[in-house]
């Protein structure tokens, strides 16, 4: 389940944020404290995975501590839809 | 004629208790703060600055987040007349060593003599300096305390005069920081008063605001011309902005705003990322004027803004336009309120080949130019061929414009300031034309690009480039491409490399986009990583931007058809 999740908001990035749909990420990959998603393409993750997964992420949320990495976003998600 | 400390105290005497700014942050309570705590709190910081040996005339930089600090210490730079000029603020995002740089290329040409910033990074910005540059001191803001007791006399910024300067406005990147815009008090009290009057505004307007004080529209038009006009001002964050956009809404409805301002690509992100359950109930029926400006304005951005909004109370002639630029202190014009902008449907192949806007013929492609409204009534315009001659209404050219309330000079270089005047008209690098008195703005000369209302050198981005391990110095372009969706531009890089090894190009590109976003806070759209002789030159061996942008337009295109 993880996994489709990683592969599903993998494939979002690439495509849409980054513009380089085969473009790999990965798991560990940070994508925030690296720059690799800016804020206002923040925004639209979090707009993705609550359309996607049916969870909530709130404003105060969208930083690296909250989530860093494809693992950490999955099991966010993961624990919300519990 | 008047000053900037001359016109607070004046507010002060009147209306002590009045609330001049409520500070807005995420997670805590709004904070309001009257004329009198705004002058108690700047009159403290103005002493701090007498302690520390700096005199009137002589140059602050503030780097501060938004916040009590940012506020008291621009304007106790004030009361002590010293020039405060407001340095985009550290982002976590950005490195170290690009600040060191950025601080390096402000610190060359403005030759500040002292810096204002927190505890926190007081470490950081020593470390920037260097022997012998002009910083004597590094003022720490949070340490300073508010003395309840004001004492005009020892203010030395009531000795300032009217055609003194009064502020630095800078736009970023190393390019923009060493080109910092020098306005007198006078030139900003006749942009407040032309630029207030197009707006017809009262004390009973409320204005309310995400946008950055490094900016001028953010500085301007909402920070200064309401806190000097005595209009209640409610300011939040950028940072807070982007992540929570309704915020904004939130708080125009909360404090029944009548004004607030608007980059072009915000009314798409407002439109396109709230949420309903974050605006339930919201009340935007106050809103006189949301004022479109800093970037090209889109009518088809204003058509989403109002729809996404309308049920909300939103009015369609709220959404108006404004074309601005610091060197005019901001506003140049502005479209007269309560009227909707006028939109001019013309012939695209003429106005790209012939450049000349000409009604649309029938079955060819036209396009929608939406017009930033009139002179302000201080301010003339005038559209210039090559030849630097006026032409005619609806020929394209480049925009010029005269007024009583242009900048001093770009501080400390007469070679610039000269080079920005034509025969007393301001020459300013932006392409349009004019029609029945309206001035629609069609694009930049130089290859500026603007994404999200900043402007971006793209020889900036570039120089970055160069920095990473494959990329060769002269041999990596970047430019803007309008993106429909976002409102706004997508930033494109194009670096040739030796290896035609897709992995390797890969590798590269992954790292351009890495070092690019960590050393100037912008993120890259498209990096595209090329093999061997893909970039044009000019016959001068120089890149040429356009060209390249084409030709990275028609591979785009074919990929797609692909």
């Amino acid at each position: 389940m993880t996994d489709n999740i990683i592969s599903e908001i993998e494939n979002y990035i690439a495509a849409q944020i980054l513009k380089q749909p085969t473009r790999k990420i990965a798991a560990d990959e940070s994508l925030i404290s690296s720059g690799l998603i800016n804020s206002f393409s923040l925004m639209d993750l979090a707009l993705f995975v609550e359309d996607t997964f049916g969870v909530r992420i709130e404003d105060t949320e969208l930083n690296a501590n909250t989530f860093d990495n494809l693992t950490q976003l999955a099991s966010l998600i993961e624990s919300r839809k519990a | 004629m008047t000053t900037f400390p001359e016109r607070l105290k004046a507010l002060h005497s009147r209306t002590p208790n009045r609330v001049a700014i409520t500070l807005q942050f995420s997670g805590r309570d709004d904070l309001p703060i009257t004329y009198a705590q705004l002058l108690g709190a700047a009159s403290s910081f103005a002493q701090t600055l007498e302690r520390e040996g700096i005199q009137p005339g002589e140059v602050v930089v503030l780097i501060l987040q938004h916040g009590e600090n940012l506020v008291s210490s621009f304007w106790g730079a004030i009361l002590h007349g010293a020039i405060p000029s407001i340095m985009p603020f550290l982002t976590e995002k950005l490195s170290p060593e690009r600040y060191k740089a950025d601080l390096s290329a402000l610190i060359s040409v403005t030759k500040p003599v002292a810096i204002v910033t927190y505890s926190e990074f007081e470490e950081d910005v020593r470390a920037a300096l260097q022997e012998r540059d002009s910083v004597r001191a590094v003022v720490v803001a949070d340490r300073i305390e508010a003395q309840a007791e004001i004492d005009f006399a020892s203010l030395k910024g009531f000795q300032r005069k009217p055609e003194d300067i009064v502020l630095l406005q800078h736009s970023s990147g190393t390019t923009g920081l060493q080109k910092g815009v020098a306005l007198s008090h006078q030139a900003v009290f006749n942009q407040l008063n032309s630029y207030g009057k197009s707006l017809g505004i009262t004390e009973n307007d409320v204005i309310v605001s995400w946008l950055p004080l490094y900016h001028d529209m953010g500085l301007i038009a909402a920070f200064l011309m309401p806190i000097l006009s005595g209009i209640p001002l409610v300011i939040m964050s950028p940072f807070d902005w982007v992540r929570a956009p309704y915020r904004l809404l939130q708080a125009i409805s909360k404090y029944q705003a009548t004004l607030t301002w608007l980059p072009n690509f915000a009314y798409n992100f407002c439109a396109q990322k709230i949420r309903d359950r974050h605006i339930e109930g919201m009340d935007l029926a106050s809103l006189r004027a949301v004022i479109n400006c800093s970037e090209p304005v889109r009518w088809e951005s204003h058509v989403a803004f109002y729809e996404r909004f309308r049920d909300y109370g939103l009015k369609f002639e709220a959404l108006q336009t404004s074309y601005a630029m610091a060197e005019n202190v901001f506003g140049v014009t502005q479209n007269q309120l309560g009227s909707i902008p006028v939109v001019d449907e013309i012939d695209r192949e003429s106005f790209m080949v012939e450049r000349v806007a000409k009604n649309p013929l029938d079955g060819r492609p036209s396009m929608k130019m939406m017009s930033s409204g009139q002179p302000l009534e201080n301010v003339r315009v005038k559209v210039v061929g090559e030849d630097r001659n006026e032409v005619p209404e609806r020929i394209i050219g480049e925009l010029a414009l005269q007024s009583d309330c242009m900048l001093t000079g770009y501080f400390n270089r007469p070679d610039l300031t000269e080079k920005a005047f034509r025969d007393g008209w301001y020459l300013t690098g932006d392409y349009g034309y004019i029609s029945n008195g309206e001035v629609f703005v069609s694009g930049r000369k130089k290859d500026m690009i603007i994404v999200g209302g900043k402007n971006i050198y793209p020889q900036d981005l570039e120089a970055l480039t160069y920095e990473v391990s494959g990329v060769h110095a002269g041999r990596s372009v970047a430019f803007g491409m309008y993106d429909e969706t976002q409102g706004t531009e997508d930033v494109v890089v194009i670096a040739e490399v030796d290896s035609e090894d897709t992995q390797e190009q890969q590798r590269i590109a992954d790292a351009i986009r890495l070092h690019v976003t960590k050393n100037s806070a912008i993120a890259l759209r498209y990096v595209k990583v090329v093999g061997p002789k893909w970039i044009l030159k000019t016959s001068s061996g120089k890149t040429a931007r356009s060209a390249n942008k084409e030709k990275f337009l028609l591979e785009l295109e074919a990929d797609r058809e692909n």
